[in-house]
């Protein structure tokens, strides 16, 4: 679709439901996965919230949008960075946030992990990798 | 160089909407190039032709078109985040059957493609907001 590839990052900061930019922080990726970019996605602070499993919004009338983090895989959506120190400073771990999986092409379909816990300084180095980073 | 510039706070509430204006207007002062300014979020509501401000106060959406008019901008607000937030222009307000239009000068509503184009094309994103 076009012509350069770019490694656009998506970092998410916040909670879920408190504001409304972690949900259209997520429209952003869906749409972009269209131009087939190098896309990559953090989760810090506390949008590691973002990722937490069972998350049931029905006491607050607002919609449940994790089950679209499931769908990334299906978008070739596979790196999804989340920052450990993070995840520790809130009293989380990985057991905690949902087993989110793509399809790898390159390796006969084979199923993987598309949560990948990084320290603060590697996460530091993955973004001084990047040609665009949007912040939500 | 050639930039895009994302807004994603309201006018008013929030510093942002103002700092985005200035680094654009600096940026065409010092003879670059703005190729988007693309408003997301709350920052949709700089293109609402019906903000009244004090006339004390600096008119931020006046602001945005007289700057959009002098150099020839495309200023973008997303269609998703206007909807959900009642910015509209003509061809919504027929799609959707609404009963004006409120899309300031020099404004026009598009996708997030758009946004995601200013990423790949513009050689530096700078985003304003929190």
């Amino acid at each position: 679709m076009s012509e350069q590839i770019k490694k656009f990052m998506y970092i998410n900061r916040r909670a879920p439901y408190g504001t409304i930019y972690a949900w259209e922080s997520l429209e952003v990726v869906l749409i972009g996965a269209a131009f087939d970019q190098d896309v990559s996605l953090a989760f810090m602070d506390d949008g590691v919230y973002q990722l937490i499993k069972g998350q049931d919004t029905s006491e607050v009338d607002m919609k449940n949008f994790s089950p679209t983090y499931q769908a990334l895989g299906d978008y070739d959506v596979t790196k999804l960075f989340v920052e450990k120190e993070s995840l520790e400073e809130r009293g989380l771990t990985l057991e905690d946030l949902m087993p989110l999986t793509y399809e790898d092409e390159d390796d006969d379909w084979a199923e993987k992990a598309s949560i990948r816990l990084v320290s603060r300084a590697e996460l530091a180095d993955i973004l001084e990798q990047q040609d665009v980073i949007f912040s939500f | 160089m050639k930039f895009a510039i994302q807004v994603n706070e309201g006018p008013y509430q929030h510093q942002a909407a103002d700092s985005a204006y200035q680094f654009t207007k600096a940026v065409l002062e010092a003879g670059h190039e703005i190729m988007r300014v693309f408003f997301y979020h709350d920052g949709v509501n700089n293109g609402t032709s019906l903000t009244t401000p004090p006339q004390d106060d600096r008119n931020i959406v006046n602001r945005w078109s007289e700057l959009g008019k002098k150099h020839d901008l495309d200023l973008v607000v997303c269609v998703a985040a206007a909807q959900r937030r009642g910015i509209v222009d003509e061809g919504e307000m027929k799609r959707n059957g609404k009963s004006a239009q409120n899309i300031a000068d020099g404004f026009r509503i598009s996708g997030l493609g758009q946004l995601v184009e200013a990423g790949i094309q513009s050689d530096r994103l700078v985003v304003f907001g929190d």
